[in-house]
């Protein structure tokens, strides 16, 4: 069972939320970012390559230009490769734990499972960041002390850069996620 | 809870059978070891299991039947398996089947006694993972799990989460020793069962690590027992090697490879990485030594290389002399005090002198020396480095000696002025008390007091700047000194095997664990893949990096301005076993 919304973030990109029902134990919820740009691209090479050859006029260098085409390839690559997020993905498993995986625009992806021991809580955290946003925290177990907590870990961090409340209502609502005192999962 | 049975990919094309493995009852999942195959009989299965069971310490127990229909269905294979369920009876039995030509899976848990709690239903929903049980044999979780009460010799195995599962295959070695070709009475399932993996050259080098290990091992303690002997202990000699990095590089190295060669077996998995991090690193230094000897010793570099020596220590000498010309007159444009930067400059200049002299005579030894200091590059590149910061140091040792008058001088003005500006206030510093008390000075005492403080106000400019010059020449140098220093750090501890076997086999390392899910059909149980996560590289160096020989600086950057600023000397690395301050 598949459904999908859509939502924008601030900047006006569009977000798209699917979610998946595979079982009764199990469920992935998706969002994916908006995708790079081609103005914004376009921009950032055009305003690289002119002061390479404010530079090379200046220089008589050919170097200068050969370096500007390395750099801006490195520096797409790099981008794309490690801080460019296409879509992030929660699949949670009943009595296993809850998986967390950034995929990359290059294709690369960056997988964590928290094993459900380790969880305490999921919360709805605040900040205030020019208006209200509202976004999904894990509160992971402190061995050493049993009401103490160790990490909190947000979820979908580098998507969501501003939150709506028809969001927050879509999670938390229509799929309402609770944790008993035995680990498991119950949805309802 | 959900029942979760864990089941290996290479038993998902074996013929039905009996499953065997570990019931872990607070995780409520089945890890599922290997598949015993028809015929068998019940009480020699048995008594594999406890065989097991007593060489490794994991309950393994016959957890239910395993049915792959190739053909037709067959119901007397099936009513079969259910009868076997009375042999071996376990709590709960499973039944897992796998039709021909289909991916999706049936699975049953039964519960033999009636549950307490009412509208509990007697089969429970079961979920199938995957997993490849080569790669989970193989790897090892970070962090280690720490297990609740773990004593040593206490073996028994984990209880916690994916730790379990982890631990499960790995202390299970036993039970996958047999393989299809073997004349055991039972006939079993699981990643050896094709064949057991071995390799002839880890076989060899197994058999010759033994002897070759005690040889390196005798020759190793033989070279300590000689360096520790009384000789190396005399006051001048003893100095000099504690000043030289080289000696502490060998003497590094020296351990590692005690290390390495000990004849004692690694009793856990880091002990053995270390072990193999340090052999590698050797090995690199050593290749890497080897190289840069060979080009040194291609085209008469050494030759070249002598016979640049001595121009550039003139060069450097006659720099310096330019130097002390320069503030012997005026320097910037600040006046100094002719007389006390006469005395300084002529006896720095006498100094220089000295040491050219010093130069000129060593001239005719340098090429043979630098021959003899090139062939110790086969020790390693390490060894190489640290024998050209010694000789950097040397060769500026003159610099050095010019710090070391200029801070000298500095310090005592600065404690002179700073007492002789106590006594010009009317104060004195209470050695008692540690503090700054008021006092009565005679007049003759304030009188002289003031003069001298005068005095040496007016002669600070002058020692103030050749203390400058000479201490931002030694920082230089000191500077030149930890860029080497640095790299023959970096090569030491860097963890090259650990690295390597991120790139080549990265699930030997593991982070954790994470899932995927397979086609699924309503219905039916739902499947998981479970794979390896790997170990990011960051956290791979962090964890394995080998200890170094710990010649950093201990000071802060504004401890560093403030010695500076009071003369006191910096000695930039302290070396092991030097006394403190």
């Amino acid at each position: 069972m598949e459904d999908e919304l859509s939502f924008s973030d601030i900047y006006g990109g569009r977000l798209a939320l699917q979610r998946r029902y595979y079982s009764p134990s199990c469920r992935e919820f998706c969002l994916s970012c908006p995708r790079l740009s081609l103005r914004s691209l376009t921009s950032v090479t055009c305003t690289v390559w002119l002061a390479a050859y404010g530079l090379f006029t200046l220089c008589e260098n050919s170097m200068i230009l050969s370096a500007a085409i390395f750099i801006t390839l490195l520096g797409l690559l790099g981008y794309l490769h490690f801080v460019k997020i296409d879509q992030e993905t929660l699949l949670i498993i009943d009595s296993l734990g809850i998986q967390l995986t950034s995929s990359y625009a290059s294709g690369k992806e960056s997988t964590t499972f928290i094993e459900m021991g380790k969880v305490k809580d999921v919360i709805i955290n605040e900040a205030i960041y020019m208006k209200v946003i509202y976004y999904l925290c894990i509160l992971l177990n402190d061995p050493a002390d049993p009401h103490g907590i160790s990490q909190v870990v947000p979820v979908f961090q580098d998507c969501l850069t501003a939150v709506t409340l028809p969001w927050r209502a879509s999670l938390w609502c229509s799929s309402c996620l609770l944790l008993d005192g035995d680990h498991g999962i119950c949805t309802d | 809870m959900v029942l979760k049975a864990f089941f290996p990919t290479c038993c998902a094309s074996a013929d039905s059978g009996l499953l065997i493995g570990r019931w872990v009852p607070e995780q409520s999942s089945a890890v599922v070891l290997a598949v015993v195959h028809f015929p068998f009989i019940p009480i020699q299965v048995k008594e594999l299991l406890a065989q097991v069971q007593q060489a490794s310490q994991v309950g393994v127990a016959v957890l239910g039947t395993w049915c792959h229909r190739r053909q037709e269905p067959e119901e007397s294979l099936g009513h079969f398996l259910e009868g076997l369920g009375a042999i071996f009876s376990h709590e709960p039995w499973l039944q897992l089947c796998r039709e021909r030509d289909s991916k999706f899976w049936s699975c049953k848990a039964t519960y033999q006694q009636v549950p307490t709690s009412p509208g509990a239903h007697s089969e429970d929903q079961v979920m199938l993972i995957f997993y490849d049980q080569r790669k989970v044999l193989l790897s090892q979780l970070h962090p280690p799990a720490a297990l609740p009460d773990h004593q040593a010799g206490d073996a028994t195995a984990s209880a916690c989460g994916l730790a379990a599962v982890f631990d499960t295959v790995s202390r299970s070695k036993a039970l996958f020793r047999s393989d299809q070709f073997d004349e055991g009475l039972v006939r079993l399932s699981h990643w050896q069962s094709e064949g057991v993996e071995a390799s002839i050259l880890v076989e060899l080098a197994k058999q010759a690590s033994g002897p070759v290990c005690l040889l390196l091992a005798c020759l190793l303690s033989f070279i300590s027992a000689a360096s520790t002997c009384r000789v190396f202990k005399l006051w001048p000699l003893s100095f000099i090697w504690s000043k030289l990095s080289t000696c502490e590089q060998l003497r590094h190295r020296l351990e590692q490879l005690t290390l390495i060669f000990s004849t004692q077996k690694a009793e856990n998995p880091s002990q053995l990485m270390r072990k193999a991090n340090m052999l590698v690193s050797v090995l690199l230094d050593v290749a890497l030594g080897l190289a840069l000897l060979s080009w040194l010793h291609r085209k008469d570099r050494i030759g070249q290389l002598a016979d640049a020596l001595v121009p550039v220590a003139d060069r450097v000498a006659e720099e310096l002399q330019h130097l002390l010309q320069w503030l012997m007159g005026a320097p910037a444009g600040l006046k100094m005090n002719r007389a006390l930067d006469q005395v300084l400059g002529r006896f720095f200049l006498y100094h220089i002198h000295l040491w050219i002299s010093y130069i000129h005579l060593m001239s005719p030894f340098i090429e043979r020396i630098l021959w003899h200091v090139g062939l110790s590059a086969c020790l390693g590149l390490t060894v190489a480095l640290s024998i050209l910061s010694d000789i950097i140091a040397l060769l500026t040792f003159h610099i050095y000696c010019f710090y070391v008058y200029g801070a000298r001088l500095y310090c005592l003005k600065i404690c002179g002025l700073s007492s002789l500006w106590r006594l010009f206030r009317g104060k004195k510093w209470n050695v008692l008390r540690q503090r700054v008390d008021s006092c009565s000075y005679d007049l003759d005492q304030l009188f002289i007091g003031t003069l001298l403080f005068t005095v040496l106000v007016f002669l600070l400019p002058t020692t103030a700047l050749y203390y400058l010059v000479f201490t931002l020449l030694r920082l230089l140098v000191v500077t030149v000194q930890g860029l080497i220093h640095l790299l023959v750090d970096l090569i030491n501890s860097l963890p090259l095997y650990a690295l390597g076997l991120r790139l080549c086999r990265p699930y030997r390392l593991a982070a954790g664990v994470k899932f995927r899910v397979l086609e699924h059909e309503a219905g039916r149980p739902l499947r998981l893949l479970m794979q390896i996560n790997p170990l990011p590289y960051n956290r791979v160096v962090h964890t394995y990096r080998l200890p170094s020989c710990g010649c950093h600086p201990k000071h802060s950057w504004g401890s560093l301005c403030r010695k500076l600023f009071f003369g006191e000397l910096i000695y930039p690395w302290r070396q092991r076993g030097d006394k403190q301050d």
